[in-house]
């Protein structure tokens, strides 16, 4: 595994994550005759090597029958038999045998199927309407090159022929969204469009069956065929950002470890724990549900449900919350709501309230479409008469004002948004920023905001050892004992500490934790003793130092202080550069946190933030949200714990970072699989860039139409004349489109610069 | 003029070949990992035939 390295990261999970064989048999679906079917994800597989060693470490499990690997989605899909002759199989072999490799794992959350399906239904819309513009084009060529009346008589009506089923086959995507727009009273960019492909249709047919010499059936399937491009890719950009925010591991536990009265332990899914069920969790799992603590100390991290950095102590009668994780011991737990009632279920409730910007917004091609379309179709209708009444023929009156329909169809306006946010949501995905919307991007170019949460997103939410005040014994000692205490717990202190020095572990005779207070260490007659300063050294707890920013860790011998560690939060890398770019670029930036003020002042002064503000309740959130959006901001979100979901769908747009819980992820618009905070300024760079290109490939259809429909409008126009004018806008279109490419990586070369300040992380494209 | 009449058919028939070709490479499943087939053809190890 040269190439294949795990993180640190990467090893922290593999320790954490614990996946049952329950939540297997939950995962897999059958394929009959005894076998089934688990797909995983599996993130960090990302060469042909990777492949090779999942899929040779799978197929060496006698029950596993084969194993692929789907580099493009990151998944693996594993068929194993349900029974062999030694009886039934443990799937949780799989996982131990991924996870023997090196890779983390995750059981998918939902396979999105129907998704899937869609885009194969694109894709064959795509195939069947360029075969049929091929085609007809052909036939077309010949026509325009001088066919005699009854050679071009036979092209037409074969053109007619192919053309009907590519017509019904790729162009009911359009008529469908047209009619459900028309419907609710509205109207879309699909509204024009079908109009304009069922007129031409219609009028070339009529044309052909009186043997007329214009027919338009190569304009009316090309014009598909370029819309249904620039819909299938659009569709497989935002497919392929979702599948990896599927692939995520998914926090929230899935099940519960019921103890009955008897004693004896079940496990059971999550959402049929009762109120009153006691549930046993173990050190390193999360709460499922709210409840109250029956048994047991420990110490909880609710970083992700409160925003809160310090672990929190709890015992007997504490309450509990649902998305808590429990760090140093086991707790016996008695729920108090059901998990539909739990604490995530109030946030779900909140987010639904807050469903600010984005229920309101109103996508830029749309917002075009209401313009455009009743402007073009009261230009043709003043053609239709103006021919019939001075003319005083309608039929010449009709097939003009066909023409001008046709001419001005909105092809390329219909490529001008999507293509650009093909290409913009490329460039950000290999970038490792996934955008799960297109709108997202037009809403990230609007932004004059930014506010940051700070636990987990400004911060790595992991402590780091910052000072070390030691008595005359010396530091260096010390500070070795005190790792080689903190190698035996999982705290997350107690991980800083072994992080922040590599030492020999010394050997101790007997380590135990207490939860709630800290480690406890013999060695030979002197008894070590790690945690905070009552529990360390015996005294009564100080209260005044509850405040302080600082993190505080005491090391003692027999009760007497030998060295005190000093703690603070890890700011995420890249966050000051960020911070200072998105100044100096002119946005304001926020901070809402729900930790202790003083801890976010010192954050904020770290990092230069205009507005610190602490000890937020998710509902409080929202408000701050929604009174800077009152006064005429649009606010960006940045935040990942569950307490910022409802402030991340009040928010004009959001973003979260890949890290972050589930209901989160699922809440912001855009993910980050960076550790690095600056792809946040470099995504609202690369919306601004797409926004402005956007607007210039608007300008450049509307240019083409003011030159074509006077021409369209003086009845000369003919078929040949509408191919080439279409064919060159679309063109146009995308080439500028293609731009954006161009313009980041010169802009690329300026961040090189920047970036070499902090210490160098890679990037890795998810 | 008559010639045509074999011509269009034929030319039709190896459009529809086309047709016909990509939807078989889509519906067996060529289009979902195209990065994974560019590594694959790398490596030496024979890793077995792939699932259906």
């Amino acid at each position: 595994m040269s190439c294949c390295g795990v993180s640190a990261e990467g090893v922290l999970a593999l320790e954490t994550a614990s996946i049952t064989a329950e939540e297997i048999a939950l995962a897999s679906h059958p394929l009959g005759e005894g076998l089934q079917q688990l797909d995983l994800s599996v993130p960090d597989v990302h060469c042909g090597e990777c492949i090779v060693t999942l899929e040779k470490a799978l197929s060496r499990l006698p029950y596993v029958r084969s194993a692929r690997v789907n580099l493009t989605s990151r998944r693996v899909s594993c068929v194993y038999h349900e029974q062999t002759a030694d009886g039934p199989t443990d799937p949780a072999g799989i996982i131990a045998a991924i996870h023997a490799t090196g890779y983390r794992t995750n059981l998918l959350t939902q396979a999105d199927w129907h998704s899937e399906r869609a885009k194969n239904q694109l894709l064959l819309a795509v195939g069947v309407c360029g075969f049929a513009a091929a085609n007809i084009m052909l036939l077309s060529v010949s026509v325009w090159s001088g066919a005699d009346a009854a050679t071009r008589d036979m092209f037409h009506w074969i053109s007619a022929m192919i053309a009907a089923p590519a017509l019904i086959y790729g162009g009911r995507f359009f008529f469908r969204s047209a009619w459900g727009a028309l419907k609710r009273g509205r109207t879309n960019m699909d509204v024009p469009i079908s109009l304009a492909v069922t007129l031409s249709y219609a009028v070339s047919l009529w044309e052909t069956m009186h043997h007329g010499e214009h027919a338009w059936f190569d304009a009316t399937v090309s014009l598909l065929f370029f819309l249904l491009i620039g819909r299938t890719l659009d569709h497989i950009m935002r497919d392929k950002a979702r599948s990896a925010i599927n692939g995520l591991a998914r926090l929230a536990p899935r099940g519960a470890l019921l103890v009955s009265p008897d004693g004896s332990r079940r496990y059971v899914a999550v959402e049929e724990v009762k109120v009153g069920d006691e549930i046993a969790i173990a050190a390193g799992d999360r709460i499922p549900v709210d409840g109250m603590v029956v048994s047991g100390a420990s110490d909880l991290d609710l970083s992700i449900v409160t925003g809160e950095s310090r672990p929190v102590a709890v015992s007997d009668g504490a309450e509990v919350s649902s998305g808590a994780m429990n760090l140093t011991g086991g707790l016996v737990v008695r729920a108090t709501k059901l998990a539909r009632n739990s604490l995530l279920a109030e946030i779900i409730s909140l987010m639904e309230a807050a469903e600010g910007g984005r229920a309101r917004y109103r996508r830029i091609a749309d917002r075009a479409a209401a313009l455009y379309s009743p402007a073009v179709h009261s230009l043709a209708l003043a053609t239709f008469l103006a021919w019939g009444i001075l003319g005083g023929d309608w039929k010449q009156a009709m097939l003009v004002a066909v023409a001008v329909l046709i001419i001005t169809c909105p092809c390329a306006l219909g490529l001008a948004v999507p293509v650009v946010q093909v290409v913009a949501a490329g460039e950000l995905f290999r970038n490792g920023v996934m955008v799960k919307d297109g709108s997202a991007l037009e809403r990230l170019a609007e932004i004059d905001g930014v506010a940051f949460d700070k636990t987990g997103t400004l911060t790595l939410g992991s402590p780091m050892l910052v000072r070390t005040d030691a008595t005359a014994e010396g530091e260096i000692d010390a500070l070795a004992t005190a790792v080689a205490l903190a190698t035996h717990s999982r705290h997350p202190l107690s991980r800083a500490l072994v992080r922040s020095c590599a030492t020999t572990l010394s050997r101790f005779d007997q380590v135990s934790e207490i939860a709630g207070g800290g480690l406890e260490a013999i060695h030979g007659a002197d008894t070590y003793r790690l945690g905070n300063e009552a529990y360390a050294c015996g005294t009564p707890l100080k209260t005044s130092a509850s405040d302080a920013p600082l993190t505080e860790v005491v090391l003692s011998r027999n009760g007497v202080l030998m060295a005190r560690f000093f703690f603070e939060d890890t700011l995420r890398p890249g966050a000051a550069e960020a911070v200072s770019r998105l100044q100096a670029a002119g946005f304001s930036t926020a901070m809402v946190s729900g930790d202790r003020q003083s801890v976010v002042d010192a954050t904020a002064r770290a990092l230069r933030i205009d507005l610190p503000l602490g000890g937020l309740t998710p509902k409080q959130k929202v408000d701050e949200i929604a009174r800077l959006s009152a006064g005429g901001h649009r606010i960006l979100m940045v935040g990942d714990g569950i307490n910022d979901a409802p402030a991340l769908a009040a928010a004009h747009v959001s973003m979260a970072p890949s890290t972050a819980s589930d209901v989160g992820r699922q809440a912001a618009d855009l993910v980050f699989f960076n550790d690095r905070l600056d792809v946040v300024p470099q995504a609202v760079d690369v919306a601004r860039q797409a926004a402005r290109l956007i607007r210039q490939n608007f300008a450049l259809a509307i240019g083409y139409n003011v030159l074509a429909v006077p021409v369209a409008m003086a009845g000369l126009a003919t078929p040949l004349i509408a191919a080439i004018a279409m064919s060159t806008s679309s063109l146009i279109v995308v080439v500028n489109a293609l731009r954006l490419t161009r313009m980041d990586s010169r802009k690329k070369k300026s961040w090189a610069s920047l970036s070499v300040k902090g210490p160098v992380y890679e990037v890795t494209p998810a | 003029m008559n010639m045509l009449i074999y011509l269009i058919p034929i030319a039709l028939f190896m459009g529809g070949m086309g047709l016909v070709a990509f939807l078989w490479s889509l519906r067996s499943g060529q289009y979902d990992d195209l990065e994974g087939a560019a590594w694959r053809i790398l490596s030496d190890d024979d890793v077995g035939p792939p699932t259906a």
